[in-house]
């Protein structure tokens, strides 16, 4: 067995992945936003429902792509229930990378991280009445760096 | 076939311990020790720059990257030497076409035709001149073997009447090696200007700029175990003199006063600056050691290895082929697995010590057209072996079995 083998696709990802937690929408969401990176693919979407004191009641997601993008959203929502809007805007990017435990290279992080920026800009994206949220954070909606798909 | 101890890199492994399957030659290919030692060579004993100087080391500068320019000449049977100008890549030829030749030669409503197949390398320029100009772009559709029928660039020809026919001569993502000559053909027929992306063709194939009759052809030299930073635009020398010069600078100017310049003759007129001297040392060594190899040879071995990939990854249950069969393409096998993203398959294959690319491959109009939106490629160069081949099927085997739904189960926390 080779490190990146087991380090990345150890058990608890791959039970995340396949058995995610509160995979799905939430038509009671208060704020949601949703980006993808176009390099490649993953997509991911987050629903909140914040009560009157600014906490995280319910936070659910969607979405589609690789298994890290994927099991990371879904230890990220697992996470944030019962949080403060305060709290969750001082969670760090590494700290999301520690959350999601194997040490990953500078390509995957970006896979990882995606659920994490979505869920910032989701805390500044009220849902209006019809149901679509506001997307104040459009800088931050798609984002570059490092990729994998770059290079003829 | 076995020219492996010729490449130093090929000996390593790759961090996961496991020995290097090298299989990502459609994004770049290794350099044999000849290539290495030449440039070495020039940094350490005649490097200078290079028609400037008069001194011993300019001169055998000058000498060896014309020289190059002769090697390179032959190589794709150019009729004479100022056809042949040297860009940083494929990428920087095209974008020359495109603001020379397409500035001077399209206006609104003009047609530039591509195949949806194309590198973004052979879309945005053209896209860029049709912001500049107001020409449009119009892509030929593939049929459903990743093909696309003579009698459908025919009727796109006869309907659109391009003014530039851009197209790859083998696609990066599929492998589908188009007919060049015939597609030149009917394009001059109906008054089209052809330029080939041969990026992935020249490396494999021989290619006679004469006998296909192109005007423009293009290709890198880091795809034919050449150096980076260095890449060749090919063009018929009366489109090459009436087209304006592109990048202003030192090198391509016959004199310059305080009210404009006079531009160089072919081929100094498009090679503005210091030109990739020891980068064209080093392809035209690379050039030479294909050449001796042979082409012919690598084509054939190349395709035993596309045969063997492409059959067996056919059989496995869940995996889709990206492409036409194998005796439509050159060595590049593309596929998706039912279920698992191109990262996590390339993620594990490197956990085999097998590297293939993972992503749009700079395809995304190709993707987007069927409907995916990353793919997994492997594609094999001379020096890639039957055993590589057989590795990379027993792993994407492992991949399905490694990520198929098996039950299990999230540990519950206590919220």
């Amino acid at each position: 067995m080779s490190p990146s083998e087991q380090d990345i696709y150890e058990e608890h990802v791959l039970d995340h992945y396949e058995d995610p937690y509160h995979r799905g929408a939430l038509e009671a969401a208060t704020h949601a936003h949703e980006a993808d990176n176009p390099l490649c693919g993953d997509v991911i979407h987050v629903d909140l429902k914040l009560d009157a004191d600014g906490k995280v009641q319910e936070a659910w997601f969607s979405g589609d792509g690789c298994v890290i993008s994927q099991a990371s959203a879904s230890m990220l929502m697992e996470k944030i229930e019962g949080k403060t809007v305060e709290d969750l805007k001082q969670f760090s990017a590494n700290e999301m990378l520690d959350l999601f435990g194997p040490k990953l290279t500078p390509n995957r992080q970006k896979c990882c991280l995606l659920s994490w920026r979505v869920l910032q800009a989701a805390l500044h994206s009220p849902v209006n009445h019809d149901g679509k949220s506001d997307d104040e954070s459009e800088a931050i909606r798609r984002f570059g760096g490092p990729s994998l798909s770059e290079e003829a | 076939m076995d020219y492996r101890n010729d490449f130093p890199i090929l000996g390593r492994n790759s961090a996961s311990g496991a020995p290097l399957a090298y299989l990502d030659n459609a994004a770049s290919t290794q350099r044999p020790r000849a290539v290495i030692d030449a440039m070495s060579e020039c940094y350490e004993q005649y490097y200078s720059n290079v028609h400037r100087g008069i001194h011993t080391l300019s001169e055998a500068s000058t000498d060896a990257y014309e020289k190059a320019r002769h090697t390179t000449t032959d190589f794709i049977n150019a009729s004479s030497t100022r056809e042949v100008i040297f860009t940083a890549g494929t990428t920087a030829a095209i974008n020359t076409v495109a603001r020379t030749w397409g500035d001077a030669n399209v206006g609104p409503g003009d047609c530039v035709l591509l195949t949806i197949a194309e590198h973004h390398a052979n879309i945005v320029p053209w896209h860029q001149l049709a912001e500049r100009t107001g020409c449009r772009v119009e892509f030929l559709p593939l049929s459903d073997d990743f093909t696309i029928d003579e009698a459908v660039v025919l009727e796109h020809l006869q309907r659109l009447k391009p003014k530039m026919f851009a197209f790859t001569a083998a696609s990066n993502t599929l492998g589908t090696e188009f007919p060049i000559a015939n597609w030149t053909k009917l394009a001059h027929e109906h008054g089209a200007t052809v330029l080939v992306d041969a990026a992935q063709a020249v490396p494999h194939r021989v290619i006679d700029v004469q006998s296909l009759d192109v005007d423009f052809l293009v290709f890198s030299g880091h795809k034919v175990c050449g150096p980076t930073g260095i890449g060749v635009l090919y063009g018929k020398e009366a489109l090459l003199n009436a087209m304006p010069a592109f990048l202003g600078g030192g090198g391509m100017i016959q004199r310059v006063t305080t009210s404009g310049f006079e531009s160089a003759a072919l081929p100094d007129k498009f090679e503005a600056g210091t030109p990739p001297i020891v980068e064209a040392i080093g392809l035209a060594t690379a050039l030479r050691y294909l050449s001796d190899v042979g082409l012919d040879a690598i084509q054939a071995y190349e395709h035993q290895l596309c045969v063997y990939a492409d059959t067996q990854l056919r059989q496995i249950d869940g995996v889709r082929i990206i492409g036409p069969t194998a005796d439509k393409k050159g060595g590049i096998v593309s596929f998706v697995i039912d279920g698992v993203h191109a990262h996590d398959v390339s993620q594990w294959l490197d956990t085999r010590g097998i590297a293939v690319r993972a992503g749009h491959h700079c395809t995304m109009p190709l993707h987007h057209s069927l409907g995916i939106t990353a793919s997994s490629r492997a594609s094999f160069y001379f020096y890639n072996t039957l055993d590589e081949a057989q590795r990379l099927v027993d792993a994407v085997r492992e991949v399905r079995e490694k990520f198929a739904p098996s039950g299990r189960r999230r540990r519950r926390v206590a919220n």
